[in-house]
């Protein structure tokens, strides 16, 4: 069908695909037409791109090293970018995102900064960098960079906590959207959510995560963007809602005044009957909330974060070049931008949906009675993410009664504005494809480390080819089943998790990558300090936070990261100086490092 | 001074640059929450602190990352150290 090598192919491969997704999804309004009920549709959205990216996986799959690892150097720029987009594009910013501001508003915007904020670091301070340093893994950069088994080790560890944080959240996130979809119980639908993750990156490594990731792009901005233009447009708020909102905002402010948000509390006793996790509208949609610092120090967070987890940086590697590095990292925040920039006009469509009188959709204002024979609140609060209770006792759902989840703002809203089901069911799939693609790029990185910087570099450096990749496969298996494990256990929020993952990664790697390419004083003995220091320093902090200790300066167990990275910084620098700077090798590879020409410092095959 | 010390130099600069403007837009507009929500300037109507919030940054950080890959390229060729294509 295809003529050619398959990367010059590539627009009509993807082409073709989005086309017959599209199809897809007419197919299933068609069928839904014809009576086909609302469990099968779901069913078949979810199996059906489930199936799709399980079969890219087998045929992307590999026996050579630097396919498992890098994708073989050959992606280009616009996929690479589009593949960055859902690596980072988690659970947490297509199913919670909207939640967390839908109830906390201007405070957690400063999140949407801060995950965008950091593609500025990661273009202008490292990626570039490490793609030309043409390691495998993060830990490779430090590993050969500062020199030494001992600063290997710390990355690893640092990168492996990080990204286990994050691995279980999003393991969380499968598992809650297969349990809804396929209508299974959670900690069998973890399972089926893990051996989805692995079919897509057990065969192929990097090259296999890379085009499922593509896949999953195009399915999860698909399922994002339709429900939001359309709610925009059925409820004559806007035909682009991006630029078209302006009066709806005014008019939640409104209707926030005239329900008395603020000056009606619910009374801890009332509180208690609310099922855990479901929160109530306490705060303004679009009025500055918080202090500035609050909202920075999160913001910084997050952007020091982004910069340091491991597996968004390695992405990065598999450009062709260090100029299509750079230009891809703009392309990946062209990607995200396409969603991000939607969240919080969901937000709002779905804030207004439910609030307004004037609309069909509004449930405030009505009788209780009413509001509990609705048939999607029936579903949502057998699924306990929604719930009402006539606290004041005069028969009408007030603003202060009305309880929902932070996942359902996304997974609900088709539902409550009225869109036919078949949007549900691709909002479905859409999260699934955003938790999969970050499960999958995760995974594959503490695998990866631990294969190729442990096993290989440290263990048997003999190993051959075969057994590295056997090697490489059976820890990720290994690792997935950890992960999930624990998701099932359901310790903390997938929003919460995901926060403390950039903290951990941010106090453990920032300075120490940083540095490495923009001081060559930095030495090894720095490094290591640097990054146990700072690890350490940021989790005993978040522990002292947790069981107590009011903190110092408004740092939360949100912002960790900040305590962690300073501690890191200063202890990198007072040990670097104190010991003896980096021989003439190291610090010629410094500079070979610094221009893009030349042969890469770690070659195709090490 | 070598050819390889003064595109260091030049590189150093577009950096401070480019993070100056990140850092503009990232935190520094942020520390005036209050004066932009009370600000006239509404753009597409909507309040500024909002606006910048949900849009106006974002934008901004995306093309800041392609103004600088551009820049950076200059850079490279103008000292030489441009990859080859077949590399």
């Amino acid at each position: 069908m295809f003529k050619g090598n398959f990367i010059n192919n590539l627009p009509k491969i993807y082409g073709t695909y989005t086309g017959g997704f599209i199809v897809f999804i007419i197919l299933m309004a068609i069928g839904e037409q014809a009576g086909m009920s609302a469990k099968v549709i779901g069913i078949c959205f979810v199996a059906f791109t489930v199936l799709i990216y399980a079969l890219i996986g087998y045929l992307s799959r590999t026996i050579q090293v630097d396919a498992y690892y890098l994708a073989g150097r050959q992606v280009p720029t616009v996929f690479n970018g589009m593949a960055t987009a859902a690596d980072w594009m988690s659970g947490a910013s297509f199913v919670a995102m909207a939640g967390g501001i839908y109830f906390k508003g201007y405070g957690y915007m400063a999140l949407l900064v801060g995950w965008t904020g950091g593609y500025v670091l990661v273009a202008s301070l490292l990626a570039p960098y490490l793609r030309k340093f043409g390691c495998y893994t993060v830990p490779d950069f430090i590993g050969t960079r500062y020199g030494g088994n001992l600063a290997r080790l710390s990355a690893v560890i640092v990168l492996t906590v990080a990204s286990f944080t994050y691995v279980t959240a999003q393991i969380n996130a499968t598992g809650t959207i297969a349990s809804v979809a396929l209508d299974i119980p959670f900690n069998i639908a973890v399972y089926v959510g893990l051996a989805s993750i692995l079919m897509c990156s057990m065969l192929g490594g990097m090259r296999a995560v890379t085009w499922t990731q593509v896949a999953q792009y195009i399915v999860l901005i698909i399922a994002y963007l339709i429900p939001v233009f359309w709610i925009s447009n059925k409820m004559g708020a806007g035909v682009f809602p991006h630029l078209m909102l302006a009066d709806e905002v005014a008019r939640i402010a409104e209707l926030e005044a005239q329900f008395g948000l603020g000056s009606v509390k619910n009374s801890a006793a009332d509180l208690k009957q609310v099922p855990k996790g479901l929160s109530g509208i306490t705060k303004a949609h679009a009025e500055v909330n918080t202090t500035p610092w609050k909202f920075i120090s999160l913001a910084v967070c997050m952007m020091a974060g982004t910069a340091s987890l491991p597996h968004v940086m390695m992405r990065y590697f598999t450009t062709p070049s260090v100029k299509a590095a750079r230009r891809s990292v703009g392309w990946s925040l062209f990607f995200i931008f396409l969603l991000y920039s939607s969240a919080p006009m969901l937000a709002t469509l779905s804030k207004l949906s439910l609030m307004d009188p004037n609309l069909a959709t509004g449930i405030i204002g009505k009788s209780i009675s009413e509001v509990q024979a609705i048939d999607w609140y029936q579903n949502w609060n057998q699924a306990n993410l929604m719930f009402v209770s006539d606290f004041n006792g005069n028969g009408t759902l007030e603003l202060n009664e009305f309880f929902m989840g932070g996942k359902a703002v996304v997974l609900a809203t088709p539902e409550i504005a009225g869109l036919p089901y078949v949007i549900s069911g691709l909002v479905a799939a859409g999260g699934m494809a955003a938790a999969m693609s970050t499960a999958d790029g995760l995974v594959l990185a503490i695998s990866n480390a631990l294969s190729h910087d442990i096993y290989y570099k440290m263990i048997n450096p003999k190993a051959e080819t075969a057994k590295r990749l056997l090697i490489a496969r059976i820890l990720l298996v290994l690792i997935g089943f950890a992960g999930a494990t624990i998701a099932a256990l359901e310790i903390q929020g997938i929003l919460g998790s995901v926060i403390w993952a950039f903290d951990f990664a941010m106090s453990g790697l920032f300075f120490p990558l940083v540095l490495g390419v923009w001081w060559k004083r930095a030495n090894a003995q720095g490094a290591v300090a640097g990054m146990l220091g700072g690890l350490v320093a940021g989790t005993a902090y978040l522990i002292a936070v947790r069981s107590g200790y009011p903190g110092f300066l408004d740092i939360t167990q949100l912002t960790f990261g900040i305590v962690g990275s300073v501690v890191s910084l200063v202890l990198m620098i007072v040990v670097s100086l104190a010991t003896k700077a980096p021989d003439a090798a190291t610090q010629k590879m410094v500079d070979e490092v610094r221009v893009p020409s030349g042969k890469a410092i770690l070659g195709r095959q090490h | 001074m070598s050819k390889q010390a003064q595109h260091w130099e030049k590189t150093r600069g577009l950096l401070f640059v480019t993070l100056a403007i990140w850092f503009v837009f990232s935190i520094g507009i942020f520390l005036f929450g209050a004066e932009m929500e009370a600000s006239s300037i509404k753009p597409f109507g909507y309040p500024l602190s909002y606006y910048m919030t949900c849009q106006g940054s974002l934008g901004i950080f995306v093309i800041l990352i392609f103004w600088f890959a551009g820049r950076q390229e200059k850079i490279d060729e103008e000292f030489g150290f441009s990859e080859r294509e077949d590399d």
